[in-house]
């Protein structure tokens, strides 16, 4: 690795602690941005001589912190900036550094620097790339091919978004929804804060799944949403639901290489190619879920984490525990009721049942889900399964016309394909 | 005399690595392993899961507490190295127990997953006491 290369992702791995340290000290996000940049190319200038500081967050916020006060005074009284020479000797100053800067805070600046970027007026896209451009600082073109859109059209987005919590936190009146305190938060304020983010890096996390393999771009925002999680974790290391969304992330991108084939084409967990599961990301997924069990203290992420490892730990499809599936399902519908947890069930059931039972629990959440095009693609195949072709073939008519993506309605197709098979 | 290497690093910077980039490092790190190995005087290698994937025991009042997470403070230092095959966390939770409790000098037991298990091959000597 190069002598930028390993800069570049010592600051990145610094970013979330520095930055957070930064808007707190300004309360502003673009200040905030501003300071912690300026330290950043500092940091270039100066490490690869002078060698790495021993702690690159603490480096960053105290050259941010006087870079962002000149930057202030500068706009506020018009004084040139100070010199250069001013800052160049900062290695003698680092065991200072270490005991100026209140390490104390660092949970909840990290935290609080998540957590504005997912301010409830925010649709969950702009969520996303505020989130990917704040925390973990991807530039506005990684993020624009990631959504598949412009990069001007990017950067609007986000410059929006930006606009939009700059104007609540002008506004703000304690107590207000959404508006961000920069005071420490207390241990309610700071779990609502932990589930909020928790969503939204999941949300990232689903953004790249479920583009898959059609744009690579979207592997990173996996990977990027594992890597958010991890510093939750480092920083709330005791939170079982949190090691439940780490487990289910981790198990699901674990099976990134096996979902296409090279046409781009879904393949279903069935007929995936498991040897092409990364058996390392399995092992610490699961090692994860048997720490966050251990609490005993159940939840939706680690629920749905549960599903997912007793996929995992099947060698081949058909030693699947459907019947345990099922019922972590039926707990999920008691913890969280949705159709389309009802949807993914019935696909337990008619494994572990068989058809029929499953098309009878799916007729119960029919009407919610009549726009849905996973309700009809797994109705289409359920009917199949049961001989009903005709009605099978109605599902899948139905689905087509929902799909949301190519390689979906590609996925149905094949299923007529078959349909039409069994038929002749 | 045997000899335990540890190897410390930047946790976030080191899992920041690409694919390719952890392949070229562990490349290089089995070619420096190589010669030891060669002359039968390696031993059990293994590569420890992020401390996000740890669990700590730490000696209490009546019973050992069990923490989630790495065993951070600096002023105790490691001093030894188990590596057993355990179905559950709550197994090698209640071996690490066993030790602290007919250890009078322990404090804490780190437990965590390997993702990398070499046995090795060299045999027990007179570091057995």
């Amino acid at each position: 690795m190069t002598d930028i290369g390993w800069i570049e992702l010592a600051l990145t791995a610094a970013r979330p602690q520095a930055l957070g340290a930064l808007l707190r000290y300004f309360r502003d996000l673009d200040t905030a941005e501003e300071a912690f940049q300026e330290a950043c190319l500092r940091a270039i200038r100066t490490w690869p001589d002078k060698g790495a500081p021993r702690d690159p967050a603490a480096w960053l916020i105290f050259v941010g912190r006087n870079s962002g006060v000149d930057q202030i005074r500068k706009r506020a009284k018009n004084e040139p900036l100070p010199e250069e020479a001013a800052f160049s000797d900062l290695s003698d100053a680092e065991e200072d550094i270490a005991d100026r800067l209140d390490n104390s805070h660092y949970r909840d600046d990290i935290l609080r620097l998540m957590f504005i970027c997912c301010h409830p007026e925010l649709p969950n896209t702009q969520q996303i790339a505020l989130s990917l451009r704040i925390v973990s600082g991807l530039t506005v073109p990684q993020i624009a091919n990631a959504f598949l859109v412009s990069d001007a059209a990017m950067e609007q987005r986000i410059t929006r978004a930006k606009a939009r919590i700059a104007k609540a936190q002008s506004e703000r009146r304690p107590g207000d929804k959404g508006v961000v305190g920069f005071e420490t938060p207390d241990a309610y304020e700071r779990a609502a804060r932990l589930k909020t983010v928790a969503a939204m890096i999941y949300l990232v996390f689903n953004e790249g799944y479920s583009s898959g393999v059609n744009n690579p771009d979207n592997i990173t925002l996996c990977e990027e949403a594992i890597r958010l999680v991890r510093i939750l974790l480092r920083i709330f290391p005791s939170e079982p639901e949190i090691m439940g969304l780490a487990t289910l992330m981790l198990l699901q991108h674990a099976r990134a290489a096996a979902r296409f084939d090279e046409a781009g084409q879904i393949i279903l967990l069935e007929n995936q190619d498991r040897s092409l599961w990364d058996t390392k990301l399995i092992a610490e997924a699961l090692a994860m879920l048997d720490k966050a069990v251990r609490h005993k203290s159940g939840g939706p992420y680690q629920l749905q984490a549960a599903i997912a490892a007793l996929h995992a730990r099947a060698e081949k499809p058909e030693d699947t525990d459907w019947w345990q599936i099922d019922l972590l399902y039926q707990a999920l519908e008691h913890l969280q009721p949705s159709p389309v947890v009802t949807l993914n069930r019935a696909v337990a059931v008619s494994k572990a049942e068989g058809p029929e039972e499953a098309l009878a629990l799916i007729a119960t959440v029919a009407a919610p889900l009549d726009g849905y095009f996973y309700f009809h693609g797994v109705r289409g195949g359920l009917l199949m399964q049961a001989g009903q072709t005709a009605e099978a073939r109605e599902a899948f008519d139905r689905a087509i016309g929902l799909a949301n993506s190519p390689a979906e309605a590609a996925h149905i197709r094949m299923q007529i394909d078959r349909l039409g098979e069994l038929r002749s | 005399m045997l000899y335990a290497i540890l190897c410390y690093a930047h946790e976030e910077t080191v899992f920041a690595w690409s694919r390719e980039e952890e392949a070229a490092v562990m490349e290089k790190l089995h070619a420096v392993q190589a010669p030891l190995e060669k002359a039968g005087k390696l031993g059990p290698v293994g590569r420890l899961m992020p401390t996000t994937a740890a669990t700590t025991v730490r000696k209490g009042r009546d019973e050992a507490l069990v923490l989630d997470g790495p065993f951070a403070e600096t002023k105790e230092v490691l001093l030894g190295f188990y590596t057993a095959d355990f179905e559950t966390l709550d197994e090698a939770v209640k071996f690490a127990k066993d030790l602290s409790a007919v250890n009078p000098g322990s404090s804490s037991y780190e437990i965590r997953p390997f993702y990398v298990f070499h046995p090795g091959q060299i045999t027990a000597s007179e570091a057995i006491v």
